[in-house]
């Protein structure tokens, strides 16, 4: 049996006197889908940042393909593999696609500079983001144009295929449907269920119970900090899952 | 003028219409498509040339200054009087650099002026008790790094909510620090090589122009070439985002401030050559100048937008009206409200801009649909 593409165990996290997290443990595995449902304040987003590095865990371990990984910042979570698109996209919009793909990972020249002093190559990103743009169907009128230009559905597709992109084990969508409408919802589950044959770990944070009954493999359910359940997703289970995070009796 | 993006792609109707009908059963919406271009509605042609000619807005604008100067005045365009705009702009156009990376950060300094004449004075001390030509460059340099240190630490590692407090804090202790120093009093002598910079001149073109040009050569490299200038647009952009991007946000803001800093210190090579003296007066309300070319230079204050260029002609602009308004005899206080209103409409010129962006944005979203 392979290991888990991310494995958390045990995670706390606390904020002053809220318990964010409490001794929460979860597995992702390669090539399926799995759902975090929860209400707003359940842990999902704290449980998220500790994975993408941009939380630390108070306690608790997250293992990556089997090796133990120290999250300090969102730079090692990315070199592990994991990314992550947020919910507010987190593009630059006064930069350019290219410059948003590469934004904190530049291809630069030469090695033995460091890494703020050395020379952009400006071409070799523009090539290869374009590469990835279109290999994802994804078209923009003008490439030199800011992002901030552009329409909603073609920042959603460049912040997706910048993260689907670079993710070499695990891609995190945080709330990927909550800003779009049913056709560029459509899209944006088509591509989870790419990324997914493509043999990622894809885990999807999200309320809209019915995108997750449609793409996950497997939902866990998380209250007040607490996992609280674990389900796959069917018809059967759907009663069950919305009692798990309302809270009633399951 | 023919604003030059407007690009013909009016297309037949007919084939809006096919590409309408294509079903879009892919990842992401096609927007365009290049083989075929889809014909977009022309008031975004509309706004898309207005928004190129407010970018190259401030270009324009000083153009046309230069233009109605000329005719307004004899001597404006002699090689005697454009040697003193470019000799009376280069301490305001090497400050403007310094203040454009801070304000493509989000942030402001406050503080070049009172570093300028600080540094003036250290180097003035520096060349009566030592000498020599290097230590006292040297001794500029380093007391406007030391400052721009101070400013980026005190920011970051401070957690003061804006950059204006610890800078406007700077502004006050550098001034007092160099008065401290100097008793008060201009100290007169500077070394040959800082004499040759701030006042010697290639026939009538000042050799402070080329160090400015040498400034703007390194900030341009910077900004346009290294990942330094890479992640101090994204800093400015998304400071958020740059974080969780593993930018190493917290160095990138020091690291403006140490620059602005620097180039205080250059400032004050060039104020002090000039003058052949460092004074703890030099670089009063330089700050605001500064500010104000990076500003007209159409800058945003929001963060990530700016260029090199465009602070230098902001800054030239303001060079430009005070001479051109002392060669017309307009008084003192009429250039001061002159260059107020360049300010105002530079900056509403930032906002048209902002919400043209947004309107091409809406316009381009209808036309794919």
């Amino acid at each position: 049996m392979t290991a888990p593409a991310l494995a958390v165990r045990h995670a706390t996290k606390r904020f002053g006197a809220v318990m964010a997290l409490d001794d929460v443990s979860f597995e992702a595995r390669h090539g399926e889908v799995l759902a975090i449902l929860g209400d707003n304040g359940a842990g999902k987003s704290t449980l998220i940042k500790c994975v993408s590095g941009v939380h630390r865990l108070d306690s608790g371990s997250i293992e990556v393909d089997g090796a133990e990984v120290t999250m300090t910042n969102p730079g090692v979570a990315r070199e592990a593999g994991i990314e992550t698109v947020y919910q507010d996209l987190a593009l630059f919009d006064n930069l350019d696609a290219a410059a948003n793909f590469y934004a904190g990972r530049e291809l630069a020249r030469p090695a033995w500079l460091p890494r703020g002093l050395r020379w952009v190559s400006r071409k070799d990103m523009a090539r290869r983001s374009a590469e990835v743009l279109g290999r994802l169907q994804v078209r923009l009128p003008d490439p030199n144009a800011t992002v901030g230009m552009m329409s909603g559905g073609q920042r959603q597709a460049i912040a997706v295929a910048r993260s689907s992109a670079f993710a070499s084990r695990v891609l995190i969508f945080d709330e990927p449907t909550a800003a779009l409408g049913v056709r560029e919802s459509r899209q944006v589950l088509d591509l989870i269920l790419r990324v997914r044959a493509a043999g990622h770990a894809v885990v999807v944070i999200s309320h809209a119970m019915d995108h997750v009954m449609e793409v996950a493999d497997r939902a866990i359910v998380m209250r007040r900090g607490r996992k609280v359940g674990e389900e796959i997703p069917s018809a059967d289970s759907r009663a069950r899952l919305i009692s798990l995070i309302v809270g009633g009796e399951g | 003028m023919q604003p030059p993006s407007i690009s013909p792609s009016a297309e037949p109707a007919a084939m809006e219409a096919a590409d309408a009908a294509e079903p879009s059963g892919v990842t992401a919406e096609v927007i365009d498509v290049p083989a075929r271009r889809r014909r977009r509605p022309s008031r975004l042609h509309l706004v898309r040339g207005t928004l190129v000619l407010l970018r190259l807005g401030p270009g324009l604008i000083l153009v046309g200054l230069v233009i109605a100067l000329n005719f307004a005045s004899d001597v404006f365009l002699t090689t005697e009087n454009v040697g003193n705009v470019l000799a009376q702009t280069a301490v305001i156009a090497v400050l403007a650099i310094g203040q454009l990376l801070v304000i493509l950060t989000r942030g402001i300094d406050l503080s070049v002026g009172s570093t300028l004449a600080l540094a003036s004075v250290v180097g003035a001390i520096t060349f009566s008790s030592v000498g020599g030509n290097w230590l006292p460059i040297l001794a500029m340099l380093g007391t406007g790094v030391a400052v721009g240190l101070v400013n980026g630490m005190g920011y970051v590692f401070g957690r003061l909510p804006h950059p204006f407090i610890i800078t406007l804090a700077m502004l006050s202790v550098a001034r007092g620090l160099a008065l401290g120093l100097s008793d008060g009093q201009p100290k007169q002598g500077m070394p040959g090589a800082v004499q040759t910079i701030g006042g010697g001149s290639v026939g009538w073109l000042p050799n402070s122009t080329f160090l400015v040009a040498g400034v703007a050569i390194v900030a341009l490299i910077v900004l346009g070439r290294l990942v330094w200038g890479r992640w101090i647009y994204a800093v400015g952009g998304n400071p958020d985002a740059a974080r969780r991007a593993g930018i190493p946000h917290r160095a990138v803001l020091v690291s403006v401030y140490v620059f602005s800093g620097l180039l205080a210190g250059v400032a004050a090579i060039i104020t002090s050559g000039r003058l052949d003296a460092g004074s703890p007066t030099f670089g009063d309300l330089a700050e605001l100048d500064s500010i104000a070319a990076v500003v007209i230079g159409g800058a945003s204050f929001l963060g990530g937008r700016g260029n090199v260029g465009n602070a230098l002609v902001g800054a030239l602009m303001i060079g430009v009206i005070r001479n051109g308004m002392n060669l017309l005899d307009v008084q003192a206080y009429l250039q001061l409200i002159v260059i107020g209103a360049v300010i105002v409409l530079a900056v509403e010129s930032d906002v048209v801009r902002g919400r043209l962006e947004e309107r091409f944005r809406v316009l381009q979203a209808a036309g794919q649909q």
